[in-house]
C-alpha cells in the first residue's frame, strides 16, 4: 500500500476538524473492506486516512425514541444480521446485511461504508431506501438529513461534501402489519456480487396495502425505486395477479448494463422475478 | 509517517509494538511480531487465509489497518492451542488427516473455533455457513466438516463435564 498519515480521532468534532484540513486528500476508513482492497490496488491514493474505529458516536445502534431506530455508519454488516431488533422489524435489512462477503468480512465491513462506497450493487441500500430512511451527515456546519432515496448521485458518487461525513441512519418503524424482504441474484451463494437485488416493504391495514415500497439494486448508476409498481399496489389488496403485475411494471424503472455479471435482457428478467419474490414474502411477513 | 505505537493484546499477552501507519494487521502480525500462522492468499478478503479473532470474532486481517486493532484482544492460530495441549479442533485435524497443502488450514481453525464458540451442536449448514469465507484449493472440505463437527461433540462434552 502506498503510504499515509493515520489520524486516529475519538469523536466527531475532532474528525470534522481532521477532515477540514485537506479534504480533498483524505479518505475515512471505518471497517476497510472496500477501502483497503482499493488502495492496495492504487485505484485511490489518499495522503491521510481518518480512522472512525475509534468514534463512539458512529457506532450506535439504538432505537430512536420510540420512532424507529439508528443505525450508526459503522455498524457491521455482521450486527445488522445478527440484531435481534433489526431482525424481527428490519427484516430486509438484516437479510442484506447477511449477504455481503464472507463472516470474517462481515464483522469488518459497515452499513456506512457500503453505502459511501456507492456501488450500484450495494447489497445494504435497497432495504435503507425501501425502508424510507435517512442519512444523518456531520458537517463544518452542523448536522443535516437527507432521504437515502436521494443520497446515490452516481457510480461511486454521494451527496456527501469532501468535508462532510455520514454520522448514522435513522430509520422508521415500518409500524404494525408491515413486512420487508430483499433478495439478490449471484451466481454464487458466498461472496459474490449482485447481478440484481431488491427490497420490498409493504405496509397493511385491513388487508389493504397503504405502502408499498420497492428498491433495485445493480440495475441503473444507483440504487432506484419502481415507483409505478409501488403505485399499482397501494389502496389495493395484494392478490398474487396484482404483485405478478406490478413485477412487470418495476422492470420499467430499471436501466441496466450488459457487464460480465449479466445482460440486459437478463438483469430485467431478474427484475421481474425478484420483485415478485420479494412482494410475496413481504406480503406473507406483513400479514403474520 | 512516522511509525505509531500499537498497544492491543496478542494471544492473551499485552503488546506494545511499533508500526507504520498504513500497514496491516496481518502484516503487523507477521512482520513485526513474528507470528506467521496467518497467511496472506489473496489480500483482499476473499480466501479467509488471513483470518484471525479480533475480540473473539473473526475478522479478514488482511482487510484492517494495524492500528485498527489498538485496544482490542487479537488471537491468532499460535493462540489456539499448544504443542502437547492441542485445541480439539486442532486435535481432530490431526487426527483425521484434515490438511492436505496446509496453507488455508490456520484460517480455516479460526473460522471453526468461532462457530463452536457460537453453536454447541453445529449442524453440517452450520458448520458450511461458518467457513464458507475459507477457500481451500486442495479442495479438502468434507474432512474438515467430519473434524469440525467431531471437536465441537468434543468441546460441548467437556463443558458438560
Amino acid at each position: 500500500m502506498r503510504r499515509f498519515d493515520l489520524a486516529t480521532p475519538d469523536n466527531i468534532d475532532d474528525c470534522l476538524k481532521l477532515l477540514a484540513e485537506r479534504p480533498a486528500e483524505t479518505k475515512l476508513v471505518a471497517g476497510g473492506t472496500d477501502l483497503l482492497p482499493q488502495m492496495k490496488n492504487g485505484l485511490i491514493k489518499p495522503a491521510r486516512v481518518i480512522d472512525l474505529s475509534g468514534v463512539p458516536e458512529v457506532h450506535v445502534l439504538a432505537p430512536d425514541d420510540g420512532r424507529g431506530v439508528r443505525v450508526g455508519a459503522a455498524v457491521t454488516a455482521r450486527q445488522l444480521e445478527r440484531d435481534p431488533r433489526i431482525q424481527s422489524t428490519y427484516r430486509s435489512l438484516a437479510e442484506s446485511g447477511a449477504l455481503v462477503g464472507s463472516i470474517q468480512v462481515r464483522n469488518l465491513a459497515t452499513v456506512g461504508g457500503n453505502i459511501c462506497n456507492a456501488a450500484p450493487s450495494a447489497d445494504m441500500a435497497p432495504p435503507l431506501v425501501a425502508l424510507d430512511a435517512e442519512a444523518v451527515i456531520a458537517g463544518p456546519t452542523g448536522r443535516r438529513r437527507v432521504p437515502m432515496a436521494a443520497f446515490f448521485t452516481g457510480v461511486r458518487r454521494t451527496v456527501l461534501a469532501p468535508d462532510e461525513l455520514l454520522l448514522e441512519f435513522s430509520v422508521p418503524a415500518p409500524g404494525p402489519h408491515s413486512g420487508g424482504c430483499y433478495l439478490r441474484h449471484t451466481p454464487r451463494r458466498e461472496l459474490d456480487i449482485a447481478v440484481v437485488g431488491v427490497a420490498s416493504q409493504v405496509t397493511l391495514a385491513d388487508g389493504v396495502c397503504t405502502k408499498a415500497r420497492i428498491c433495485l439494486a445493480a440495475v441503473a448508476t444507483t440504487p432506484v425505486r419502481a415507483t409505478a409498481a409501488e403505485q399499482a399496489l397501494e389502496g389495493q389488496r395484494l392478490t398474487p395477479q396484482l404483485i405478478e403485475q406490478a413485477a412487470t411494471l418495476a422492470i420499467e424503472a430499471a436501466k441496466p448494463i450488459s457487464d460480465q455479471r449479466g445482460s440486459v435482457e437478463f438483469r430485467r428478467h431478474l427484475v421481474r422475478v425478484l420483485t415478485r419474490r420479494t412482494l410475496t414474502t413481504a406480503l406473507a411477513r406483513a400479514s403474520a | 509517517m512516522a511509525k505509531q505505537i500499537l498497544s492491543f493484546t496478542v494471544n492473551d499477552e499485552p503488546v506494545d509494538v511499533l508500526v507504520q501507519p498504513y500497514v496491516t494487521l496481518l502484516d503487523a502480525l507477521r512482520e513485526d511480531l513474528g507470528l506467521t500462522g496467518p497467511k496472506e492468499g489473496c489480500g483482499t478478503g476473499d480466501c479467509g487465509a488471513c483470518t484471525v479473532h479480533l475480540d473473539g470474532k473473526p475478522v479478514a486481517s488482511c482487510l484492517m489497518l494495524a492500528m485498527q486493532a489498538r485496544g482490542h484482544a487479537v488471537r491468532t492460530i499460535e493462540g489456539l492451542g499448544a504443542i502437547g495441549a492441542l485445541h480439539p479442533l486442532q486435535d481432530a485435524f490431526v487426527r483425521l488427516g484434515v490438511p492436505q497443502c496446509g496453507f488455508c488450514i490456520p484460517g480455516v481453525l479460526m473460522a471453526a473455533a468461532a462457530v463452536l464458540a457460537e453453536t454447541k451442536h453445529p449442524t453440517e449448514e452450520d458448520i458450511r455457513y461458518g467457513i464458507a469465507g475459507n477457500l481451500c484449493r486442495c479442495t479438502g472440505y468434507t474432512k474438515m466438516i467430519a473434524a469440525i463437527s467431531e471437536a465441537a461433540e468434543v468441546v460441548t462434552q467437556g463443558a458438560a463435564r
